[in-house]
């Protein structure tokens, strides 16, 4: 176990260097300049400007220091929000965005994994039909205009909801919904075939033919076998959360992280940029590394200890 | 059992004579024997769905990409005097499509309000610029389309080739292969592309690039495991008893069995792909105005979609339209290539 994770830690950061040393040549190759109205500063000025964010040293130099920055967590200084440290930027907004995707993660996949079993519990049947339909066209509908529908019929007509900002866990509901409908369609999908093969298995006939109850047959023995191949797909969830973030919190004026990478994008802030990328290869290196180790402890027939 | 008996004698036989019995083929199949394709085809078209699904998407296909043909105003042309009008349709007296709208609670006829003479009419209305929603819709569909196409050929050429060939050498190419893949899955897609995006110029040919960057490695994956799963059969050891050249076998022997897998992650691969096209639109870092796809499109509509909402339901709605039906299909593709496997 112990090797296994120090394996998997090796490579976590094999990736980010990887990533970091990509993201810093990318920036350095890009034309134009970080500061606004540069042409207009006069050449003292620009070279101070220049030294002050360590623009005036040979770039492998910058390279090293960078790496070296990275190491203390320090991202460097925004050149948006001027004289902002990245690490601050990112450190004071990406728990929001942690609380919003964890919420729509549970949710999305509680309510996926319920609409999943009934659908293969009832196989044929008008409810089956109805969350067949319900699980593509959630996979079918971008969040962005999910988000926008739920924001004007849902927020602005019926004004029970607040449609925009950050408080308290209501105004959470909104963009929650909008980023959990690809994962309750993705996994209702999965755990519907994954339930429908296991019903169709021998050990849930001696179970039927032990004169267990349907309820009993389902609970203890469909249910919890349908389960495991469910962890392999919580990787690719997360991703997909990660993505509709940027464009929900966008939407829902909401200061996560997400928010904050459109943004940058759009002002050519490159020292969050790199922050942000570096951040969320992260987090979801992270998430896999966890879903790993949990499919071991769910599934025992994995062994984690044998290298594949 | 008694009861059934009943004596034969040796009157009930006859014996059929030589020439009888060559007519008489016993080991003939009745029915026409199918190949995978044919049989496959045989049961997608059984699919009700499946076969609407491509008949909307072969109709998309045309629409979008013969547009030119049509009497259609240019995706680009300002109708200065004709800003944000609402759809219409001659001889339609639906409310939503027959040029009236909602302003502030009253249902007015933008149409009569502007002055615009009776002949002139936008079937989906106009934006902002006064340009024919129509035309944009038509041209963002080509654009998305476009991508659909690139995205599967990168699939293709990159991903089954990298899969194939990382499967079938295996050893220590295989295990390089494939931590070079497991490092860049690690990378979330989207900050691969708007990397990509922000370091070249914005246009269709940075998104182009982006989406052939990230898209093949599912593909690669899934070829390589039924890969490794093939080379261990009879039939590749045949052929390589008898001396073909493994770049034969890929070819005639490998790729036929892996055209189902193939086709059907290809087919999950094009809706991932339209939606970052428009998604990456939707950031504002997608096709440069005038030109226009869907995601700019809905993006554009969504400012004013509580007075104007036409502007965003009928790009969102021929998005969805297009991801649903590639979706049907590919779930329909699956059900018909693997009747067993019903994921």
């Amino acid at each position: 176990m112990v090797k296994y994770l120090a394996k998997r830690i090796f490579y976590i950061i094999l990736t980010l260097f990887i990533v970091a040393t990509v993201t810093f040549f990318l920036m350095k190759i890009m034309p134009g300049t970080p500061f606004a109205n540069q042409q207009k500063l006069p050449p003292a000025q620009q070279a101070q400007l220049a030294a002050q964010y360590g623009l005036n040293k040979p770039v492998w130099e910058q390279y090293l220091l960078y790496l070296v920055g990275l190491l203390h967590g320090n991202f460097g200084v925004s050149y948006q929000f001027s004289n902002q440290p990245v690490s601050y930027l990112i450190g004071s907004r990406i728990w929001v965005s942690i609380q919003l995707g964890a919420e729509a993660m549970v949710v999305g996949v509680l309510l996926g994994l319920i609409i999943g079993a009934i659908g293969a519990i009832r196989a044929g049947s008008w409810v089956d039909t109805s969350a067949t339909i319900v699980s593509i066209l959630g996979v079918s509908i971008p969040s962005f205009v999910l988000a926008v529908l739920l924001q004007v019929y849902i927020g602005l007509d019926t004004r029970i909801l607040p449609i925009a900002g950050w408080g308290g866990f209501e105004y959470t509901i909104l963009p929650m919904l909008a980023l959990a409908a690809q994962p309750l369609a993705e996994t209702a999908r999965f755990m519907r075939t994954e339930m429908v093969d296991v019903l169709n298995s021998d050990y849930i006939e001696l179970a039927k033919a032990k004169g267990l109850s349907k309820y009993g047959v389902i609970y203890h023995h469909a249910l919890r076998n349908s389960l495991i191949p469910i962890v392999t797909i919580v990787g690719p969830l997360a991703v997909n959360i990660m993505t509709g973030s940027m464009v929900v919190e966008n939407i829902f004026s909401i200061p996560g992280i997400g928010d904050q990478f459109v943004k940058s994008i759009m002002t050519n802030d490159y020292p969050t940029i790199m922050g942000l990328t570096i951040v969320y290869c992260l987090m979801l290196c992270v998430v896999l590394l966890i879903t790993d180790i949990l499919y071991g402890i769910i599934d025992p027939r994995i062994r984690i200890t044998d290298s594949k | 059992m008694a009861d059934n008996s009943k004596q034969f004698s040796a009157d009930d036989f006859d014996l059929l004579n030589q020439n009888d019995r060559s007519k008489l083929d016993d080991e003939k199949i009745a029915a026409p024997s199918l190949t995978f394709l044919q049989d496959s085809w045989r049961r997608l078209r059984k699919n009700k769905a499946a076969m609407i699904a491509l008949v909307l998407l072969v109709i998309l296909f045309v629409l979008s990409f013969g547009s030119g043909l049509l009497p259609l105003s240019p995706y680009n042309y300002q109708y200065s005097n004709y800003t944000n009008l609402p759809p219409k349709i001659p001889g339609i007296d639906i409310n939503g499509f027959n040029g009236t709208i909602m302003q502030g609670g009253v249902r007015v006829n933008a149409y009569v309000q502007n002055h615009v003479p009776s002949n002139v009419y936008f079937l989906l209305g106009t934006d902002g610029l006064g340009r024919d929603l129509f035309a944009r819709i038509l041209y963002g569909t080509r654009i998305s389309l476009t991508i659909a196409v690139v995205a599967s050929f990168f699939d293709l050429a990159f991903g089954v080739v990298y899969g194939i060939i990382s499967g079938w050498i295996g050893g220590r190419t295989d295990t390089i292969m494939q931590r070079i893949i497991e490092i860049l899955l690690s990378i979330p897609n989207l900050v691969v592309m708007i990397l990509f995006l922000v370091v070249l110029k914005p246009g269709l040919l940075p998104i182009i690039l982006a989406i052939a960057l990230t898209s093949w490695i599912n593909m690669a994956r899934l070829v390589r495991a039924e890969t490794l799963e093939l080379k261990e059969q009879e039939f590749v050891l045949a052929a390589r008893t008898l001396g073909e050249s493994s770049f034969k076998i890929a070819f005639k022997h490998l790729l036929p069995n892996l055209s189902s897998i193939i086709i059907i992650n290809l087919m999950f691969t094009i809706p991932g792909a339209i939606f970052f096209e428009a998604f990456l639109a939707w950031i504002g870092i997608g096709v440069p105005s005038p030109a226009a796809s869907l995601g700019t499109l809905i993006s554009d509509g969504q400012k004013n979609f509580q007075f104007l909402p036409y502007q965003m339901w009928y790009p969102a709605l021929v998005l969805v339209i297009i991801m649903l039906a590639f979706n049907i299909l590919g779930d329909g593709l699956r059900d018909a290539f693997d009747p067993r496997s019903r994921r």
